[in-house]
């Protein structure tokens, strides 16, 4: 039962106006990159064989531009790996080859061959079972076929709730299941990262950053980003309260139904039929930095995927996914 | 229209760099800690919905999935992220969260009060500046609000705010307040927690979270976020000596050779003088190498990539000092240690340690004493369990350069792991370095081990047998030796039930005895191996990690494992010595086998399976073995 006396709440703004905020604070970015910088570089000095995850979206970006960093004048001792379920953005596809050209890194795609011979997509079989089979398998079957002890993944804990929850180096059996009930002590700087054989370790260098660090990072980085981040007019179509972008002629259209032009951007990208477009006019990045300071839901609301049920974002991690 | 700008991928915006520089916004890192229930997670909860840090659908997550309706939302929910905690109702794990306001942005880690959790508040403890500690108005000062209260403190956490929350089930009394401020106060004073701030709140209702309370006008402090926004946290590390542990050396090409890491105290310039520790070598910087360009100076907190103006030797666990003022390099040390592992520790065992960018071996030499939480009183102990906090010394396989924890947390600062499980079991704080490993020094002998083995015309040897008892390691030692001696050799043989009439006397059959036992016979089977002998031991040795330290004090090559295996039915069937009818009466405890464990070895040198083979044929493969090696 509640009182009736309620606290005062007087008419605070603790939030200064948007556009004034588009200038990050320098020193807190500064410390972000440097923190992530140092769990690059622990990976590299620890780990027999590290990977790095990337899946071409603005975190993947930020992360692939803080290994630069990290290593100059080398370039980063390790390859990229994208699990690619085939149905990205085309968008995507460009920018992924072109980025990994420019860093002067080896690029590895796999994609779940079972899953391809079935024909899973989101379209037939839905979006768990795709996620599942085109995402979470076949991450597995990638870390084992190369062999690798260290995933890099660009996940941050202010996405969501279980991931709050996750340590930066965080261990997995060698089923590749995350335990989040009982994860190893990570004190100080100092992380563990012996494992035995079978076993390894998903490292996070983006724990700590936020989604408005990241925009304010690739700004002053000048770090380039799939253009599908920006407003631009862009076919849709309305899907269980959704934007979807029809990307490819592979969109199952009702009959009748015909694709419209709206001015729309992306919070997130993934597979474009599991990915919601948030209306917008926001074409440069000042205009996305100014929306996001203001918006009213989390980014991952426009992921089909994570809605399924209320903690499978939880679930899907321990089975193995990013 | 599309925007080409937006479109390209690049953009060229009105150059960002040239924009007036933005006023620089701190950051605190900081914590919520305190006994089971005491409404942590409901006040981070509340204090992120009050600062507009939660998101229209994260919020409706919580007023669909949680027992919250109405306008009664369950603030915990917003953190307990875990399937589990939403179940139970309680925290298990740290949640990180982020928000921001006009004056700081923070990063709030909220943690568990279950004592059974201890080890993931430790975690949190160790990287904030700040602690709220929550005390239940209903309940005051409990063993677990002074666990947290203490273990704040070691870890060096000078800022403390008491929030005594729930206010609002206590009619929002001010006696009540004033009590549990002065409880906590005494306590305080004792653990030297001298920046103590207390606010009344009620985390549910958000009184004097983020908005001053009226129910209650006879507080006249600041608000929680008032108090969070404008606290000064101030470090000396900016203005200490210069410090970098070397992560990783960058040598892309002959012409580069940059050493990588993050400054943990003061700057360096390049044309520094600095030294590289332990070795001693100095240098001078020649560059300090980023992507953006060579800087002139880099300070605290940065990574960065230093060359030398020389080639010295310089690898990842060194580390990068201020010439002029470099700090200690030891190899034995007071500590203290949060014990965080499952298993209890023993001294003796060998553990990695790991302190900044530097893995070694260590064990603990001497446990001092534990600290009851509760009455500051040291507690006499062998071991630490689980959540134990115990002062000890330890002593390390080569020297570090370190600082004391009070001084710097990166330098002072280390974990042990097990070398067998890989669990973190312990974080410890350094107190000051063992006068002993400065002044005890190795006395270099002129006769040395070669020239007394080759006197006696052969390879010095350490035959170790292990396995249950009654699995006839005796027995096959016995005539191996007798068969070496008959060829020439000179040995020697230690068993476990002589041993322990002497030497190990004083031990009984706790895991800590045991494996002090274990590393009592391996220090004298080293010296009697460097004497030139070929040394047989035959002892149960239950602990794979005993078993490694020993190979691990040979010389490469040196020591053979031999595991005498018998099931431990036949073993329990022969009973030689009537000590597992004993063990099955309950008169003997910590049998190994029956209320004790073994650990067979996973690869030995030798494996003897004695329900198969005859003493004799297994004793003659051994020699062999011993022979041709
Ligand atoms: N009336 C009242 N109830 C509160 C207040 N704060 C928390 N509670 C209730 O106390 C209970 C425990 O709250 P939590 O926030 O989960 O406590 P906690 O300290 O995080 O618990 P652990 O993390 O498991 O140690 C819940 O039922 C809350 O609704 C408060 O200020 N007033
Ligand atoms: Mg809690």
């Amino acid at each position: 039962m509640l009182l009736s006396t309620r606290p005062i709440h007087r008419p605070v703004t603790r939030q200064m106006s948007p556009s004034n905020r588009i200038f990050a604070p320098l020193a807190h970015l500064k410390e972000l990159e440097a923190e992530s910088i140092y769990i690059l570089r622990e990976v590299v000095a620890e780990m027999a064989r590290p990977v790095m995850m990337y899946s071409i979206g603005k975190d993947s970006a930020v992360m692939l531009h803080l290994a630069q960093k990290a290593f100059y004048p080398a370039a980063p001792p390790f390859p990229l790996l994208h699990v690619d379920t085939t149905w990205k953005f085309r968008a995507m596809y460009a920018h992924r080859d072109r980025m990994a050209q420019e860093a002067g890194m080896e690029l590895l795609i796999h994609t779940n061959p079972d899953g391809l011979a079935q024909g899973i997509g989101p379209f037939t079989h839905g979006s768990a079972v795709h996620t599942d089979v085109m995402k979470t398998q076949a991450l597995k079957q990638a870390l084992e076929k190369w062999g690798f002890d260290a995933a890099l993944g660009g996940a941050r804990r202010d996405e969501e709730r279980s991931r709050a929850k996750e340590r930066i180096f965080s261990f997995r059996t060698p089923h590749h299941r995350w335990d989040p009930k009982n994860q190893r002590p990570e004190l100080w700087r100092l992380f563990n990262t012996k494992i035995r054989k079978g076993e390894s370790i998903r490292v996070f260098p983006l724990s700590n950053w936020t989604e408005i660090d990241i925009w304010q990072y690739i700004r002053f980085e000048n770090i380039p980003i799939v253009p599908l981040y920006f407003a631009a007019e862009r076919p849709v179509v309305r899907r269980d309260g959704a934007w979807i972008m029809v990307d490819d002629e592979r969109m199952p259209l009702d009959q009748g139904e015909r694709p419209f032009m709206k001015s729309v951007r992306f919070r997130t990208l993934g597979c474009y039929p599991l990915t919601g477009a948030i209306e917008s006019s926001a074409a440069t990045i000042d205009a996305v930095i100014r929306e996001t300071l203001a918006a009213k839901s989390s980014e991952r609301q426009g992921r089909v995927i994570d809605r399924d049920q209320s903690g499978s974002m939880e679930r899907k991690k321990q089975e193995g996914y990013f | 229209m599309v925007s080409p700008v937006a479109e390209s991928g690049h953009w060229n915006t009105q150059s960002p760099k040239s924009a007036s520089p933005p006023a620089e916004k701190s950051r605190l890192r900081f914590m919520t800690c305190g006994s089971v229930d005491d409404g942590k997670s409901t006040l981070i909860g509340r204090l992120l919905y009050d600062t507009k840090a939660v998101f229209e659908d994260q919020l409706s997550d919580i007023t669909t999935g949680g027992a919250g309706t109405g306008e009664a939302i369950d603030f915990s929910l917003l953190v307990d992220g875990l399937a589990a905690e939403r179940e139970q109702g309680i925290t298990i794990d740290v949640a990180y969260r982020y928000f921001t306001t006009g004056k700081r942005s923070f990063i709030v880690a909220d943690t568990p009060g279950h004592e059974q959790y201890t080890r993931n508040m430790a975690t949190a403890a160790s990287n904030v500046e700040l602690a709220v500690i929550l005390v239940d108005a209903r309940y005051g000062v409990q063993t677990q609000t002074r666990r947290h209260a203490y273990l704040a403190a070691l870890m060096g956490i000078r800022h403390v705010v008491l929030a005594v929350t729930k206010m609002d089930l206590m009619d929002f009394a001010q006696e009540i307040f004033d009590k549990i401020a002065a409880d906590f106060d005494a306590f305080a004073n004792r653990i030297e927690l001298n920046n103590v701030t207390a606010i009344p709140v009620s985390g549910l209702r958000g009184d004097n979270v983020a908005c001053t309370s009226a129910s209650m006008p006879w507080y006249s402090g600041p608000t929680l976020l008032d108090h969070l926004e404008t606290v000064e946290i101030r470090s000396d590390d900016a203005t200490a000596p210069f410090r970098m542990p070397v992560q990783w050396v960058n040598r892309p090409g002959l012409s580069f050779r940059g050493f990588t890491g993050r400054i943990v105290a003061g700057q360096v310039a390049p044309g520094n003088r600095v030294r590289v520790l332990p070795s001693g070598q100095d240098a001078l910087v020649a560059r300090i190498v980023t992507m953006d360009g060579d800087l002139p100076v880099a300070g605290t907190g940065q990574s960065v990539a230093i060359t030398f103006d020389r080639e010295i030797d310089c690898s990842r666990g060194d580390v990068i000092v201020d010439s002029e003022a470099p700090p200690e390099v030891a190899q034995q040390f007071e500590t203290t240690i949060i014990w965080l592992g499952d298993e209890p520790m023993l001294p003796g065992r060998q553990y990695w340690l790991k302190t900044a960018t530097k893995v070694v071996s260590a064990d603990v030499t001497d446990l001092k004493f534990l600290v009851n939480v509760n009455t500051l009183e040291h507690l006499a102990a062998k071991t630490c369990k689980l959540n134990d906090i115990g002062v000890c010394n330890i002593a390390l396989d080569q020297p570090i350069a370190f600082e004391p924890y009070d001084v710097n947390r990166d330098l002072g600062s280390f974990i042990l792991v097990d070398r067998i499980t890989n669990a973190t079991v312990a974080g410890g704080m350094i107190h000051f370095a063992l006068r002993r490993s400065h002044n005890i020094h190795w006395q270099p002998t002129s006769i040395d081990r070669r020239a007394r083995a080759a006197l006696k015309g052969q390879a010095p040897r350490v035959i170790w047998f292990t396995g249950l008892s009654g699995a006839g390691k005796s027995t096959v030692a016995n005539l191996v030796e007798q068969k070496l001696h008959a060829r020439g050799l000179h040995t020697y043989l230690l068993d476990g039930d002589n041993v322990r009439h002497g030497l190990n006397k004083d031990l009984g059959f706790t895991d800590a005895d045991r494996v002090e036992n274990i590393r009592r016979i391996g220090e004298v089977a080293k010296l009697m191996a460097d004497a030139g002998l070929v040394v047989l031991c035959s002892f149960i040795s239950p602990f794979r990690a005993e078993r490694q330290m020993v190979r691990a004090m040979m010389a490469e090559g040196e020591f053979i494992e031999v595991f005498v295996d018998a099931t431990l039915a036949e073993a329990e069937r022969r009973d030689v010595k009537g000590l597992y009818k004993k063990a099955r009466a309950g008169l003997i405890k910590n049998f190994t086998g029956i209320d004790s464990p073994y650990e067979r070895p996973e690869a030995p040198d030798v494996y003897v399976d004695t329900i198969q083979e005859s003493a004799a044929a297994a004793a003659e493969r051994i020699v062999t073995k011993i022979i041709e090696v």
